[in-house]
């Protein structure tokens, strides 16, 4: 499946693909759970990787308050140090969530953008340790933390 | 029942079964919007239900006690066991353990069968009066 700006998803990527966030930032999220969200790339490193979440009225979690469910954090942690193991990695591998934890600090401020620093810190033929923060703006006033694991699916990482 | 869906629950289609057991079951259709991996759903949709759903059983437990506390959640722990597929999913909560100042709270997120669950879900929260 592909449209006039390359393929639409990671997965009909080449195998030899080298694996560029930026550019299959615009692929993720440009449909799917991520594409609904907005969320966008940011920046990276080589084993990190920023996605952002702009605040919108229709992702609040409590009624009135504007601050944003966590459910799209959750989503947004996933999507960042899901790129970050592939980043790390240099290429994509499919893979799946084996389980993630967030504990969230504070309530994200409303009307602010979020941006997930995910970072993969290790990474084996099988699995891959990813950790990470949400922040609405200073690092070092995060949101959320999170760690988590990913499971090749179908290959290696290494 | 007191319990109202929240703006994100809306716009992801979230809709509540009557409850007539301890916890009400929540659920939404496949679509592009919790979409992930293609086909497959999006591991933080499977969560934002089983939030969702917690949050629900944990609401209707206070509401049976009569108590009106103020809900802050702590932190969640999420094992993700099956790809979801393109179909109906649901999840329930289970209180295990409600006190005055923390509640932690269970949810499972299934398909077709709730004896094969997709994802687990535990959830800690912390209570304080409300105003």
């Amino acid at each position: 499946m592909t449209s006039a700006d390359g393929p639409l998803h990671l997965h009909d990527l080449p195998a030899d693909f080298v694996f560029d966030p930026a550019r299959a930032s615009s692929m993720m999220t440009r449909h799917g759970h991520g594409g609904w969200l907005g969320i966008a790339y940011h920046a990276h490193g080589p084993d990190w990787v920023e996605l952002a979440l702009p605040w919108r009225d229709e992702l609040v979690g409590v009624a009135d308050t504007g601050v944003l469910a966590s459910g799209p954090i959750i989503s947004l942690m996933d999507n960042a140090t899901s790129m970050a193991v592939w980043t790390l990695a240099g290429k994509f591998t499919a893979h799946a969530t084996l389980d993630l934890r967030v504990d969230y600090m504070r309530a994200a401020t409303p009307g602010k953008t979020v941006i997930g620093h995910g970072e993969c810190y290790k990474l084996t033929r099988a699995i891959a340790f990813i950790r990470g923060i949400a922040h609405d703006g200073d690092p070092l006033d995060p949101v959320a933390h999170v760690t988590g694991t990913f499971m090749a699916t179908h290959g290696n990482y290494l | 029942m007191s319990y109202a869906l929240p703006p994100y629950a809306e716009a992801l289609g979230i809709g509540i079964d009557p409850a007539e057991a301890a916890s009400p079951v929540l659920w939404f259709d496949y679509s592009e919007r919790v979409s992930g991996r293609p086909g497959f759903l999006h591991g933080g949709a499977m969560s934002g239900l089983m939030e969702m759903a917690a949050i629900a059983a944990l609401q209707a437990e206070l509401d049976r006690r009569g108590e009106a506390m103020r809900l802050k959640p702590v932190n969640v722990a999420v094992e993700f066991m099956r790809g979801g597929t393109q179909q109906r999913t649901f999840a329930s909560g289970t209180v295990t353990r409600a006190g005055r100042r923390v509640a932690l709270v269970n949810a499972t997120c299934w398909q077709d069968d709730p004896a094969k669950p997709i994802a687990l879900a535990q959830l800690k929260v912390l209570l304080s009066p409300a105003e």
